[in-house]
């Protein structure tokens, strides 16, 4: 079987992001393995800080994951009711490294989301860890490297980076 | 600052147990103008914590009402709180968030200060007159007045405020309950949400000590709780108290479902977390009897301190304070504290809690977010639909927590302070 290649990893993120711009977080959630982790560390951590002992945006193993599609899905997540739109740009894709079923990838991200007459940008790079099994690919971990300091003037992450 | 007759800022009258806040005060420029001075500039404000700063030559640079401030600790050990700004031209001498260091140098000419902000040397000395350097004025400005209050760091730009533990009256009561927590004292934790909201700063001041919303506003987060502890412990209905701390700050002490680093327990922590939030538990009772360690284990505390802090002591512990950028724009700084003595495993719990409910990526904060900026679109209609009303159990002896005497408290200051006498706001109107 040929190896997973940049164009492949490409299309893999452009297809998350359309889902994610689709708002069909569902299906969104099923590009990630049972294990896996989404985080968003504070903006003046390293950036290979841990969420054990650091204070993070986000930090979600699988079951909050799951939990935050659930809530983000409801009327009663009033941040995102009635859902704001979102148009996402991924691009500057490279493969960081390679494991034996694992790839490691890094991507920048431009995030805008308009909700009641405001847009917003959320921007940085996000890095990977890609699970590969018979083809298909999963994410295993999700790390979004916020740029800017600080989440001013947005203020939240009530969307998915 | 001078009333508008035609509109006081509160309208009061606890016979017909009236409580109403004029929305104007939320978003006249006039009024965001006027707090600056008259709160801001007269109160005592919280700077940073001692924990951030733990060995000597230790800084943080950090904006506090409008100022910049450089808080170190120096050679000597002592904390010192700054005016980041060269006594020469104004430059800001420290431009980096955080670190160590041994000096200072302003860039701009090269003057070189300590930790302690004395001038240790300057480009051309010869050129100075004999004994410049040893002028306070060659000095780097102190805060007017800098107090701490168990590690918790307070400035004060009024020259003549009451002492800081004056001020802060009966919220010393619940920061000591919260420092109680251990022995070894409480640290920051690495990370600092740093956020904003696109109100009023006050809306925020009012969520934080708001006991009646978390139903409606927080139910994808309680649903989210009814699936995470198998079985809740106390239930929503734990039931509590809001108190009038004195001086504007206020107080919710409640009991509630979700598990407590120090100290409650909830199945989802399994066996081993039993064993540690009982050894945590024991050892209150120890220090302190059974009665307080409930306290101390058990009740949550939403503590708001005059005008711009607030202390959770709820799922875990939380610093959070903000600043008005404009009447419609408030910049917030939130921070994580844990015990210093606490185990890796009840500090990756507390942290695991803290992002459950808290911050701008939590499943309630952005919620939180979300009613604030539409309380401050709702006041666009403030000319016709003129009036708050926060008169929830006031025909209580006891409010509840989910009753609104802590907003109370706090307008009555903010009135007193924005409206001193013998210019009073405060209005008796007939129903």
């Amino acid at each position: 079987m040929r190896a997973i290649e940049r164009s492949d990893v490409e299309d893999f993120l452009f297809h998350e992001a359309d889902l994610l711009d689709q708002w069909r977080l569902p299906e969104w959630l099923e590009l990630f393995t049972d294990d896996a982790t989404y985080e968003v560390p504070c903006t003046d951590l390293p950036s290979d800080a841990s969420a054990d002992n650091n204070l993070f945006y986000i930090a979600d193993d699988r079951f909050r994951l799951g939990e935050r599609v659930k809530r983000l899905m409801k009327r009663t997540a009033h941040a995102e009711f009635p859902h704001s739109k979102t148009s996402r740009i991924v691009g500057n894709v490279r493969i960081r490294g390679r494991g034996d079923d694992t790839v490691d990838v890094s991507a920048v991200f431009q995030t805008f989301r308009t909700k009641d007459g405001t847009t917003d940008l959320y921007f940085g790079t996000s890095n990977y860890r890609l699970k590969v099994d018979d083809g298909r690919i999963r994410i295993s971990e999700k790390r979004c490297l916020l740029g800017g300091e600080g989440l001013r003037p947005h203020g939240r992450i009530s969307i998915v980076l | 600052m001078q009333t508008d007759n035609r509109q006081p800022a509160l309208l009061v009258d606890p016979a017909q147990q009236i409580f109403k806040v004029a929305r104007r005060n939320f978003t006249d420029p006039e009024i965001f103008k006027a707090e600056k001075e008259l709160i801001f500039e007269r109160s005592w404000l919280y700077l940073g914590h001692a924990s951030e700063l733990p060995k000597p030559g230790d800084f943080v640079s950090r904006t506090v009402a409008g100022r910049s401030i450089l808080f170190t600790r120096d050679s000597k050990g002592t904390l010192r709180a700054l005016l980041n700004t060269c006594p020469h031209r104004g430059a800001q001498v420290c431009r980096e968030r955080k670190g160590n260091a041994k000096s200072f140098q302003c860039f701009y000419h090269g003057w070189v200060f300590g930790a302690d902000g004395k001038l240790r040397s300057q480009p051309g000395e010869e050129a100075y007159a004999e004994g410049f350097k040893n002028r306070e004025s060659s000095n780097m400005q102190a805060v007017p007045r800098f107090e701490t209050y168990r590690d918790f760091c307070f400035i004060s730009f009024d020259k003549s405020i009451m002492p800081l533990v004056d001020y802060l009256a009966g919220a010393k009561e619940y920061l000591d309950l919260i420092c109680d927590q251990t022995e070894a004292g409480l640290s920051i934790i690495s990370g600092t949400q740093e956020y904003s909201i696109r109100a009023n700063w006050k809306l925020l001041t009012e969520n934080s000590i708001d006991g009646y919303h978390a139903t409606t506003t927080h139910a994808s987060y309680f649903d989210y709780l009814m699936n995470t502890t198998d079985g809740l412990v106390g239930g929503m209905g734990g039931g509590g108290y809001g108190y009038d701390l004195g001086n504007g700050h206020a107080v919710l002490e409640y009991g509630a479902p979700w598990g407590r680093p120090v100290a409650q327990w909830i199945p989802a922590w399994g066996d081993d977390g039993k064993r540690e939030i009982s050894r945590l538990y024991d050892n209150l009772v120890q220090r302190f009897g059974k009665e307080r360690a409930d306290r101390i284990a058990c009740k949550n505390r939403n503590l708001f301190i005059f005008p711009n802090l607030v202390v959770n002591d709820i799922m875990a512990l939380t610093v959070r304070t903000y600043f008005p950028m404009a009447a419609d724009y408030m910049i917030i700084s939130a921070w994580a504290l844990g015990p210093n003595d606490e185990t890796s495993w009840a500090r990756k719990y507390r942290l695991n809690n803290f992002l459950e409910f808290l911050g701008p990526g939590g499943f309630a904060t952005p919620d939180d977010a979300e009613a604030l900026e539409h309380c401050q679109r709702g006041f666009n209609n403030a000319k016709e639909a003129q009036w708050n009303d926060i008169s929830k159990g006031m025909g209580k002896e006891r409010p509840a927590y989910n009753d609104e005497l802590q907003m109370r408290a706090f307008w009555t200051q903010w009135n007193a302070m924005m409206f001193p006498a013998p210019v009073s706001s405060i209005k008796n109107v007939a129903a």
